[in-house]
């Protein structure tokens, strides 16, 4: 039988393989995968939270995250190509123009 | 019984195919286990009776964002392996293990407390989709529109930041690309 802990369990390792990437992710493309990453998993724990307490605002948040990680991608994709445009690489140690 | 096996095998699936994403050095790779996790993960939405948002999760992400992805990666050289000097990999162990932890009280607290009561609950007697919609159009109908208005506001920031200088190739220049693009643009 599947319980809800388990669901939860399976979203913080998923949170986790996420969190990993925005660690030690240094290409800015990949960095972006790695939030989506972190977005899928919390949505998976609002679809279980939602059908275990038979309430729908946790798919509504769903659809929320949904919405907001499309216009991200839309808005990232268009900062890194101009960036690349510029430096000819997304590595995230590039951007040091302020040498603090 | 049939939940339980399609939940470990797609628990499993997913983990390994995220892992990859996190782990893989070339970015091509990367991308595709990070699709073919999106469409896993419509399976639990599946599973857990969330059929509108299984069906959004296959249209939206696995449809819109990896393809944009994938044509975003157009503009990147993505043949090469990505190199990353990563300065301190225990630091990186490190914080990961003390997000966990807080990520773990954080998700076990609610459950403790054990006095959450539905806002909107499930409405009996009708499908998945129906009910959906009957919540989003009446009592989210304000965030929806926002969110209408947001995706808007990207979509033309993104074609505004792409679009620039978009006639000149980034890596293909031959001779005669380049006096047709001088002759051509002014």
């Amino acid at each position: 039988m599947i319980t809800l802990s388990h669901y939860l369990i399976l979203t913080a390792i998923l949170f986790c393989i996420g969190l990993v990437g925005v660690y030690r992710r240094k290409n800015l493309l990949l960095l972006l995968f790695s939030t989506e990453i972190l977005l899928n998993a919390v949505n998976v724990g609002f679809a279980a939270i939602s059908k275990f307490y038979a309430d729908l605002s946790g798919q509504m948040f769903a659809f929320f995250i949904v919405a907001v990680a499309a216009s991200e991608v839309a808005v990232g994709l268009g900062l890194f190509i101009v960036w690349y445009k510029r430096r000819g690489t997304l590595d995230v140690d590039s951007m040091q123009s302020m040498h603090g | 019984m049939f939940e339980a096996i399609a939940f470990y095998t797609f628990s499993a699936i997913t983990i390994v195919m995220f892992t990859i994403t996190v782990m893989s050095k070339n970015a091509l790779y990367s991308m595709s286990a990070l699709a073919a996790g999106m469409i896993i993960i419509s399976g639990f939405f599946f599973l857990l009776d969330a059929d509108f948002l299984g069906v959004v999760q296959i249209i939206v992400y696995t449809g819109a964002v990896m393809a944009l992805y994938a044509f975003g990666m157009m503009f990147f050289d993505t043949t090469r392996e990505v190199k990353e000097s990563i300065r301190a990999p225990k630091l990186v162990f490190l914080l990961s293990g003390m997000s966990a932890l807080l990520l773990v009280i954080a998700l076990v607290a609610p459950i403790v407390s054990d006095h959450i009561e539905p806002l909107y609950p499930v409405v009996e007697g009708v499908e998945n989709p129906q009910a959906v919609g009957i919540v989003l159009f009446t009592k989210y109908l304000v965030p929806f529109e926002v969110a209408a208005v947001m995706l808007l506001v990207a979509m033309i920031s993104g074609i505004i930041l792409a679009g620039k200088k978009m006639d000149k190739s980034l890596t293909l220049k031959t001779d005669g690309e380049d006096e047709f693009q001088n002759g051509g643009s002014k």
